[in-house]
């Protein structure tokens, strides 16, 4: 039996609007042609990727130039960050990035640091905010890359970007900021931040999955990852995504226009699970900071649970969420950002991270907190932790 | 992920709660690697009469220490110190490689309380299960049939 689907996992992905998936099909049926080639479908998704490209530009303040379409988010990081490491190597080997970055970006530091190269990794505040005066302190002579994400996918901080950018611009040093979280939730205007480079992925923002962008400032130099053909400026090799790139483009088009009143929807829809939860429920603490935060991010712990049991719980319900517990992410440790904001490790297996989006309503939100009511003390009932407290052990 | 019966055990956990005059109690795992059970034993002319438990973990904790106390229920002592994890898993239909060490937990959890039962007896002097320092690889406790039934 197929219950309701209500879906607060959009930080994870999201459905892709239908005028994006309409924009998409012509070309994967009729215009189908490769991009390079002369003949008129060919032309015609020639003119499809610069308009997308043109389209792209203008969302995030850049010059058509200055976009670079990739496969995913994690493909532009990689990008960013390796393909700078590479080419300024003689420059120095020192990189500096933040303690709660996406794997995407911590991955790639990990296997620099395998190849020799230095990482410096800036620690969070108890609200994960990286302060610019640490980033200013760790850069050294030899550092060639900043990267240091706008905001976080498990608590939803939003970094002070434009004041790190300001940091880096004065030691001469690149600014790479992963904005795959921020992209369609809060504006991003290139210029207005000083970034060198960003990071966006499609699939965050109502697109289609498999599609991503870098903005690579102009003048800046980084390698190549991906070497064959003469794609994407000669930067980035591989038959272009059409169908992709255009919903990428298209879905972006839509968010940006539609950024002040999806930011005021999330964010209501966020207050008002908040307040219902923290009302309903007692023991819970908010993760992440109160105000510069994602509009749709909701990330708490509950003292004496454990979250994939509540994850569990909420599915039989039909509500889709996420956790930093172990548990849910088939290592032993639970989410290293909730560690770096200093969480102890039962609260950090404890939390659940909610993130609304624009198929959620009121009634669902009502619904969704008196379940949590329901879920968390049934477990709590069950849990050796809160009989200890209310023995007063603890 | 997880088989039918797990899902039974986690969404209905059979014997949920404490003994106030148990005769045993046993508590494992720590908070660091996220997994907890304790464990309630009444135990009357060496048969374990009644038993509960107490779990902080994830879906596969809740159902392995609820089929343990499933499982130990009108055995024996010793009887219940033969039941293995692999005992537990078989009875669940089997758990995801990465859970298979919650039911290594529930092994110890039952170990634990059955220890405790002893050490107030006066029947033995083994401390292993003094204090479980997590069974995240922490103590070795992890069997040969880890990658079994998947």
């Amino acid at each position: 039996m197929q219950k309701r689907v209500i879906y607060f996992d959009h930080a994870a992905t999201t459905y892709v609007k239908p005028e994006v998936l309409d924009a998409m099909l012509p070309y994967f049926t009729q215009e189908y042609g490769n991009a390079s080639s002369v003949y008129s479908i060919g032309r015609s998704n020639r003119k499809a990727i610069e308009d997308a490209r043109e389209t792209v530009a203008k969302c995030i303040g850049a010059m058509p130039n200055e976009i670079y379409f990739t496969g995913s988010g994690t493909e532009a990081d990689n990008w960013a960050i390796k393909g700078a490491a590479l080419a300024h190597r003689n420059k120095g080997k020192h990189i500096i990035t933040s303690s709660i970055e996406h794997p995407a970006v911590l991955a790639p530091c990990e296997f620099l640091q395998k190849q020799g190269y230095d990482i410096t990794y800036i620690p969070v505040d108890q609200d994960g905010l990286v302060n610019p005066a640490d980033v200013d302190k760790a850069i050294r002579p030899d550092t060639i890359l900043v990267t240091i994400m706008m905001a976080n996918n498990e608590i939803g901080t939003i970094q002070p970007i434009k004041e790190i950018a300001q940091v880096c611009k004065k030691h001469g040093v690149l600014f790479h900021t992963d904005a795959v979280q921020a992209a369609g939730n809060i504006p991003i205007d290139v210029k207005d931040l000083g970034v060198d480079l960003l990071s966006v992925s499609g699939h965050k923002f109502y697109g289609p999955k498999g599609t991503g962008a870098l903005y690579i400032r102009k003048g800046v130099k980084i390698e190549s990852l991906i070497h064959g053909g003469h794609q994407e400026r000669n930067r980035r090799a591989g038959t272009e995504n059409v169908p992709g790139i255009v919903g990428f483009a298209k879905a972006l088009e839509l968010a940006t226009q539609n950024l002040d009143a999806h930011y005021e929807k999330l964010y209501k829809l966020r207050e008002r699970a908040l307040e219902g939860i923290f009302e309903k429920i007692p023991h819970v603490r908010l993760n992440g900071h109160r105000e510069k935060r994602l509009p749709g991010n909701l990330n708490v712990s509950f003292s004496f649970v454990e979250g994939e049991s509540i994850l569990l719980m909420l599915d039989m319900k039909g509500i889709k969420a996420s956790s930093g517990s172990a548990c849910t992410s088939g290592s032993l440790d639970p989410s290293h950002i909730l560690l770096a904001i200093g969480l102890p490790h039962e609260l950090a297996h404890g939390s659940l991270r909610l993130t609304f989006g624009e198929s959620n309503t009121e009634e669902e939100v009502d619904y969704l907190v008196d379940c949590l009511a329901e879920i968390i003390d049934k477990l709590r009932r069950m849990s050796p932790l809160y009989e200890d407290f209310i023995k007063g052990e603890c | 992920m997880y088989s039918d019966k797990v899902m039974d055990h986690f969404m209905n956990p059979r014997n949920v709660g404490e003994i106030e005059d148990a005769d045993g109690v046993g508590q494992v795992g720590n908070a660091k690697c996220g997994d907890i059970m304790k464990m309630y034993l009444k135990i009357e002319d060496g048969v374990i009469v009644d038993a509960k438990f107490k779990t902080f973990g994830c879906g596969a904790a809740v159902a392995t220490s609820s089929m343990a106390t499933e499982l130990i229920k009108g055995k024996t002592i010793k009887e219940a110190e033969q039941i293995t994890n692999k005992a537990v898993l078989e009875a669940l239909d089997g758990l995801p490689p990465v859970k298979v060490h919650c039911s290594v937990l529930a092994e110890e959890a039952i170990a634990a309380a059955l220890n405790d039962y002893k050490q107030r007896n006066g029947l033995t002097e083994d401390a292993r299960y003094e204090a479980c320092g997590g069974c995240c690889g922490g103590c070795g406790s992890y069997r040969d049939d880890e990658t079994e039934d998947h």
